[in-house]
């Protein structure tokens, strides 16, 4: 099949399997350099050519890792609920499979985000866990990945599958903010105060405590290559998925012919 | 509408139906419990409100996959997709029938479970208010999660892990009520957040648990 | 060539070796299950393109 496609009119024309895998094989090579590439080196600077923290000494190398997957945890789910929108709106396969695909990177994210904050935690707090409301609220996230992608498997038919998970996914993104809001009220936590990062502290919103400079670009490049990493799984994740439902398909026909 | 909730509950309370079973879990794991934590009186009255919540929600989950599959087994629950009911009061009616034979014998129960876990005296009232409160939204959320997995054979084990994250912040806000209420501290926010969830599942998730009906009688 | 990570070295190597052992799983594990569905749908097409020649044939 070497017809030229014609120039798509809408984003919307990326939805069709076709066309997602004409587009998505051409991506495919520039994604993996570029994360390879950035990962590469934002992993070895902050490792090799970073100064040590004066209070968490060298651990405080373990941010190059630990706050890109939990971003990457989080944001994966998110992606998921926009892929579960559109597959429920406008009924493009190739968003459901996305949305499929991308459960097991999130889920793999949230791991290690769990064992970094861990192992991050043993030394700064004294404990390997706390039930501190970020880290629990990590823990209760990778029980929604595991509820998603379970259903996925239980169900045979690939459509109800579909459906069905992408209401879950939904409802499941409601009870996910409210456990964080209860959490928080359950907890204060370790997270806050002098302990550890926040948010605000890496971008530098909170005054208190800025991540300084020679930590940000290392993170920030650490970062978009976990970004990089997760673009590149869908990807591969999502294009396995389609041509698996080109096989059902197929083989389906076979049986009616 | 009525003739359904009037037709669930006959048919939970009948032999075999598992009206009594709830309960009789919720006993279990209220015995089970100083066995595994020791029968010091102290340590069950720190840990009583928060076993009784799980107990009670516990208990909830075992009866949930009943509350479809039967009627999908047997081809009633495509009957009342045809129904002039609508499938959203359908699944309601579903929740309601689950609590009226589940959560509310669960909560009258807890003052007597709360005995024998050495709850502080203050905290009864508030606990069962708690549960009172809160088991409506179990219910609800259950139904949810049984809509979703009713085509399933055995889809027991996956209708809980997909259900107890969902009950996390019931859990939290109810378990957190009681244990005030026992200690005397203020209990609104978490009492007011507690039945602000009962309130938003029981009016909004019938409609999602219809569409995972639908779904699955395609 | 490996800075000196003090007191925190066996922190910081297994945070880092859990991370990246768990990438590259995910990331193997992706593309084996890439190659053998790619392998599977050539030979579903194969087969069927086998079968439209035959018809083809017999048709003809």
């Amino acid at each position: 099949m070497s017809e030229r496609l014609p120039k798509p009119k809408s984003l919307w024309e990326y939805a069709n399997p076709r066309r997602f895998m004409a587009f998505s094989g051409f991506l495919l090579p520039f994604v993996a350099v570029g994360t390879v590439a950035t990962l590469a080196i934002g992993l070895i600077w902050g490792f090799f050519f970073t100064p040590d923290d004066y209070r968490q000494g060298s651990t405080v190398k373990i941010i190059y890792i630990h706050v890109p997957s939990a971003m990457i945890a989080i944001n994966a789910w998110l992606m998921m609920l926009v892929a579960s929108l559109i597959w429920l709106i406008r009924r493009h396969h190739v968003s459901a499979l996305a949305a499929k695909a991308a459960a097991p990177v999130g889920a793999a994210m949230t791991l290690i985000a769990l064992a970094t904050g861990a192992i991050w935690g043993q030394p700064m707090w004294g404990t390997w866990w706390a039930w501190d409301p970020r880290l629990t609220s990590f823990l209760v996230l990778f029980l929604f990945y595991l509820g998603y992608m379970a259903l996925w498997t239980a169900i045979e038919n690939d459509d109800t599958a579909a459906e069905l998970t992408s209401v879950l996914c939904i409802v499941g993104s409601v009870f996910a903010v409210l456990s964080r809001y209860a959490l928080h009220f359950w907890n204060q936590g370790l997270h806050q105060g002098s302990s550890v990062l926040r948010a605000g502290a890496v971008t530098g919103t909170d005054t208190e405590e800025k991540v300084s400079n020679v930590f940000f670009y290392p993170l920030m490049l650490s970062m978009i290559g976990f970004a990089g990493f997760f673009v590149l799984l869908i990807l591969i994740r999502t294009r396995t998925e389609v041509r698996a439902r080109r096989i059902r398909a197929l083989q389906a026909r076979e049986r009616m012919a | 509408m009525i003739a359904l909730l009037k037709r669930d509950l006959a048919l939970s309370v009948r032999a075999g139906g598992g009206f009594g079973l709830a309960l009789a879990f919720f006993l279990i794991v209220v015995t089970l419990t100083p066995f595994a934590v020791g029968p010091n009186s102290a340590t069950l009255s720190t840990i009583a409100a928060g076993i009784l919540w799980l107990g009670a929600l516990l208990s909830c989950l075992l009866s949930l996959d009943r509350i479809l599959a039967l009627d999908y087994e047997d081809g009633a629950l495509e009957l009342l997709a045809t129904a002039p009911i609508p499938m959203e009061g359908v699944a309601s009616i579903k929740a309601l029938a689950h609590w009226l034979t589940t959560g509310l014998p669960l909560t009258l129960a807890a003052p007597a479970f709360g005995v024998l876990l050495n709850l502080p005296p203050e905290g009864f009232l508030w606990m069962t208010i708690s549960l009172a409160v809160g088991t409506p939204a179990l219910s609800v959320v259950g139904t949810f999660g049984a809509a979703l997995t009713v085509g399933l054979k055995r889809g027991g084990l996956l209708l809980s892990l997909i259900v107890l994250p969902l009950y996390v912040p019931t859990l939290i806000f109810g378990a957190e009520v009681a244990r005030r209420g026992a200690e005397g501290m203020a209990f609104q926010t978490p009492l007011a957040l507690l039945a602000g969830i009962t309130l938003a599942t029981v009016a909004l998730l019938p409609f999602a648990s219809a569409a995972a009906i639908r779904i699955n009688l395609r | 060539m490996m800075p000196d990570l003090g007191k925190y070295a066996a922190e910081v190597l297994s945070a880092y070796a859990v991370t990246i052992v768990l990438m590259v799983v995910l990331l193997v594990i992706s593309l084996r299950q890439s190659a053998k569905t790619k392998a599977a749908l050539r030979v579903i097409e194969a087969a069927r393109q086998a079968k439209k020649a035959g018809g083809q044939e017999t048709n003809g």
